[in-house]
């Protein structure tokens, strides 16, 4: 059975079960939250969403207060308005006056509030937290406490969507604390570093460290795309600025994942832009015709220490150890790689192809596919492998 | 998977995880899995050997040996049947070979079960009936149930019991296998697989191939393909001549690397197609830089076959070129060099292809599947799960709702076949493999993302504090693990979750990759798929020089 209850002089509805908050939203009637997020379940902690109703005895908390039949809410009462201000107030008085060099101004849940309500920075001497910056090592999240406003969002993420329970409050009071297991540091109280916390941080308490001084919201372009790891299908927003990957945000609307992501999602993106990439076709020196003389001119380059085929390979243990080193002076034996142009790489595969099809057949190829690209090259690739390679060897690593 | 991963969420009563350790490869359906548990009371049996991190949100761990997965699912069956669980309408209406299959299942009471398996006879019924009571329920499983020398059987094993129970067709039930790349599963419907073409139609029927032969315009083979493991082997004969890898890295990757390295060695050509210099490249002829995917558009096919899109949100470095040029180019060459003579007048035959979108548009046209499938409609919003047959269709979220794809769902008759490998007095101890959350596959990605190779920068082995203590070995020591193929040494882990006997390592960083041990001879005869999770190894500890003076 619908509820119906007068909110601002209009008459609603809302579904039994319905808070104030939703009944307004679904009105149209909007209502300051600041711990709230639809994803989550409702503290009623930051007192932002008070509003009057008729016969209670104190302002109630729109997020957490039932609709009743018969109901008469007002949310803009002066009540309603000056405790709000007064909320916001004492967040600042504990809270740095960084919003200049902050990671997330303009995508600020508490500096958007303020400035709706037209808060003034307060004149405020008392107590203020002093927390270390950054303290824990966790090489995703950025923690700086002194931002924190308590609201508990990372808590509820990390329990609610994650079901991790990585974050709690130590203490009471001023001495509240938000701690990461028994206050300890992330990877030790069992983060996964999977930064849902993060994603649902309404302020700049926790930021991708990652991405800090890379750009924020407002200069970044989005891109929504599907992840390159598992086969889930997370989607997310690549932030691009200057031609650069800086951040990775989950967004509500993903079909699969929502806000979730994991590590690899969310922060394992930077091999995209990792400097041993390769850039350049080689080709082994005896496939190619002419390389002195492309050399010296400087049209090809000479790639150092890439031996082919020697006894094993056993050294590349780390992330490292494969960057190309290009001397134009070394010795250029058959099997030194030499970058080339497109041209001559692509010139040297097709020839060779189709000499080996003309000599042996369809059956001298064989084609690993890739379950890293496209259906669309995919598609491709098999294409190929079948149309003009007249065979049927193409296989991929879904055994693997 | 038959199902969604919506279903999961919010509609399976029971989860049965077996052979996937789903918080950390597939995580964010393993937070959706706990958050089922957690939030609304569904229930969650896994069935591992290593205490993985979801068993802590288990109503009940089976923690079976390594290779027994049929006899366990085998002896739950046996409960479920003996205690009145099965769905006969379902079983009469649905299905065929019911009573061959019953008289197999019969002889695995829980005490031989037990024997085989090494999980009580008491957590067997319990489990069985936590099945049998709570439906719908849902059977998830990844490659701890394929990646053995039963690896068709076992799989058929867990098609058995979803159809004993009557969990097909419905939400919140299915199998459900978590395909572990980004688009395994669009590669393998795109025909990256030796005996279909896109769309899983099959290259040996004569309506299949006169169907393709008619849109591309030439003669095909009507002859099974090379599986990747036949590939290697046809290398080492020297019959395949030419290989040309895209975006993998079979000497990480495949099994008996030593049998890798030994067989491009002998591979006349090798073009690779690559993002990094992987260890693959240095077997190479020709090396292409390939784009990744944030630099091209596109889409890929998830774990519960549904289409999405892929952006280009930056430009690939230097010269490096989006695969679907790079192929282009090379058609476009062949053709050139006439090795092969398309008929002009075929429909499909020429490679005049702009964007992603015109290659869409073939597929649309030659694979029923994804017939429907398109930019337009993706764009636009749609979620689309295949099979799409047209344009106007809505995509399909559940599979086998009214009948199998054979028409009647076939009961299988499997029995327990011990691993292929088998542990003896040298090798006496089991290694099983897998991969950590923090990396991925074969590691060329994740060990160039500074974060993630930051909080996992080593190979580690999973050794139990028995084990190690027998060896005198403490947490962070270096051990060497030798296989009847190779060794490899990485430092031990004693984290409590594999017990005596038993090791777990990953192929995460080439030099200590488990596949130097593994073997690329033990295959399931089907589908060709190695015996990853069973390697007969022994463990020595490797001593620390002493410092000089």
């Amino acid at each position: 059975m619908p509820v119906s209850l007068t909110i601002n002089n209009r008459s609603c509805s809302a579904p039994d079960g319905a808070t104030i908050l939703d009944a307004a939203r679904l009105a149209g009637i909007e209502i300051p939250t600041l711990c709230h997020h639809p994803d989550l379940s409702n503290v009623g902690a930051c007192r932002m969403c008070v509003v009057s109703v008729q016969g209670a005895r104190a302002l109630q908390t729109a997020c957490t207060t039932p609709v009743r039949d018969g109901m008469v809410v007002d949310t803009m009462s002066a009540d309603a308005v000056a405790t709000r201000k007064f909320v916001l107030e004492m967040l600042l008085t504990d809270h740095p006056n960084d919003c200049m060099g902050c990671e997330v101004a303009g995508d600020c849940e508490l500096q958007d509030l303020v400035y709706d309500h037209g808060v003034q920075w307060p004149e405020h001497s008392g107590q203020r937290h002093d927390w270390p910056i950054d303290p824990d090592p966790n090489p995703f999240i950025f923690i700086d406490r002194n931002k924190c406003i308590l609201c508990s969002r990372c808590i509820r993420a990390c329990g609610e969507i994650q079901n991790r329970d990585v974050w709690s409050f130590a203490q009471r009071g001023f001495a509240t604390k938000l701690v990461a297991g028994a206050d300890e540091m992330l990877l030790d109280a069992r983060c996964e570093s999977c930064g849902q916390c993060v994603a649902y941080c309404p302020v700049g308490a926790l930021t991708d460290k990652m991405s800090r001084g890379k750009g924020r919201t407002t200069q970044v372009e989005t891109v929504r795309t599907t992840c390159s790891y598992c086969g889930v299908g997370c989607n997310f927003d690549l932030n691009i600025r200057g031609g650069q990957i800086v951040r990775v945000t989950s967004a509500q609307d993903a079909p699969v994942n929502g806000m979730a992501l994991c590590v690899k999602g969310r922060y394992g993106y930077d091999y995209v832009h990792n400097p041993e990439r390769l850039t350049r076709p080689l080709v082994r020196a005896k496939w190619l015709t002419g390389v002195e003389e492309k050399v010296n001119s400087n049209q090809w380059t000479v790639i150092s220490q890439a031996e082919k085929r020697t006894a094993t390979h056993r050294s590349t243990n780390g992330a490292s150890a494969t960057a190309l080193i290009t001397d134009n002076r070394s010795l250029i034996t058959d099997d030194t790689f030499i970058q080339t142009d497109w041209d001559t790489a692509l010139d040297v595969v097709a020839g060779k192809f189709a000499a080996e099809k003309m000599a042996h057949g369809g059956d001298a190829f064989a084609v690993l596919a890739s379950a890293k690209c496209t259906n669309e090259e995919n598609f491709l690739f098999a294409k190929l492998t079948r149309q003009l390679l007249s065979t049927n060897s193409i296989d991929h690593c879904a055994r693997l | 998977m038959t199902n969604s991963i919506s279903d999961l969420a919010n509609d399976s009563r029971c989860i049965f995880i077996i052979g996937s350790n789903t918080t950390e490869n597939h995580p964010v359906i393993g937070t959706k899995i706990r958050r089922a548990v957690r939030q609304r009371g569904a229930k969650l049996i896994v069935a591992d050997p290593r205490r993985i991190d979801i068993t802590e949100h288990a109503d009940i761990w089976l923690r079976h040996r390594p290779g027994t997965d049929i006899a366990l699912l085998n002896g739950l069956m046996h409960v479920i049947l003996r205690d009145g669980f099965a769905d006969m309408d379902f079983i009469a209406q649905r299905t065929e070979g019911f009573e061959e299959f019953r008289a197999v299942v019969e002889q695995y009471t829980p005490e031989l079960t037990s024997q085989i398996t090494g999980v009580s006879a008491e957590k067997i019924e319990q489990a069985a009936h936590m099945m049998g009571e709570n439906r719908p329920g849902a059977l998830v499983y990844a490659m701890g149930i394929t990646q053995h020398a039963t690896g068709v059987a076992n799989v058929m094993s867990c098609a058995n019991m979803q159809m004993l129970l009557g969990n097909m067709g419905v939400a919140g039930g299915g199998v459900n296998p978590l395909r572990g790349q980004n688009n395994v599963q669009g590669a393998c419907d795109m025909g990256g697989l030796p005996n279909v073409h896109a769309g899983y139609q099959n290259v040996t029927l004569p309506a299949v191939r006169e169907k393709f032969e008619a849109a591309w315009g030439v003669p095909l083979s009507d002859k099974v393909g090379l599986t990747v493991t036949e590939m290697l082997d046809g290398a080492e004969r020297g019959d395949v001549r030419c290989l040309y890898i895209i975006g993998e890295n079979p000497m990480v990757s495949d099994p008996d690397l030593r049998h890798v390295q030994h067989s491009l060695d002998r591979t006349e050509f090798i073009v690779v197609q690559e993002l990094f210099f992987s260890e693959t490249c240095h077997f190479a002829d020709v090396i292409l830089p390939a784009a990744a995917f944030a630099e091209k558009e596109g889409t890929f096919t998830n774990t519960e076959r549904r289409i999405q899109r892929v952006r280009k949100a930056v430009e690939p470095p230097g010269e490096a070129q989006r695969d679907s040029w790079i192929v282009k180019q090379l058609a476009s060459r062949l053709l050139a060099l006439g090795a092969a003579t398309p008929d002009p007048d075929a429909p499909w035959g020429d490679w005049e292809y702009d964007t992603p979108e015109d290659a869409m548009d073939e597929i649309n046209a030659l694979t029923p599947i994804y017939g429907g499938v398109t930019y337009r409609r993706l764009e636009a919003g749609a979620r689309l799960q295949w099979p799409v047959p047209d344009k106007t269709h809505p995509g399909t979220p559940i599979l086998h709702t009214k009948q199998f794809s054979r028409g009647k769902g076939r009961f299988a008759a499997v029995d327990h076949i011990p691993p292929a490998e088998q542990p003896d007095d040298e090798y006496p101890v089991i290694l099983t493999t897998g991969r950590v959350i923090y990396h991925w596959h074969g590691g060329e990605m994740t060990r160039r993302a500074e974060g993630l190779l930051a909080v996992y920068p080593e190979a580690l082995v999973e050794i139990s504090l028995e084990d190690a203590q027998k060896l005198g070995v403490r947490d962070g020591d270096m051990v060497r693990v030798i296989s009847r193929r190779g060794e490899v040494e990485a430092k031990a882990q004693l984290n409590g979750r594999v017990s005596r006997g038993l090791v777990f390592s990953t192929f995460h960083f080439p030099a200590s990759s488990v596949n130097w041990l593994t073997s690329a001879e033990h295959l399931d005869p089907l589908a060709k798929i190695p015996e990853f999770k069973v390697t007969a190894v022994r463990l020595e500890k490797v001593e620390e020089p002493i410092p000089a003076g």
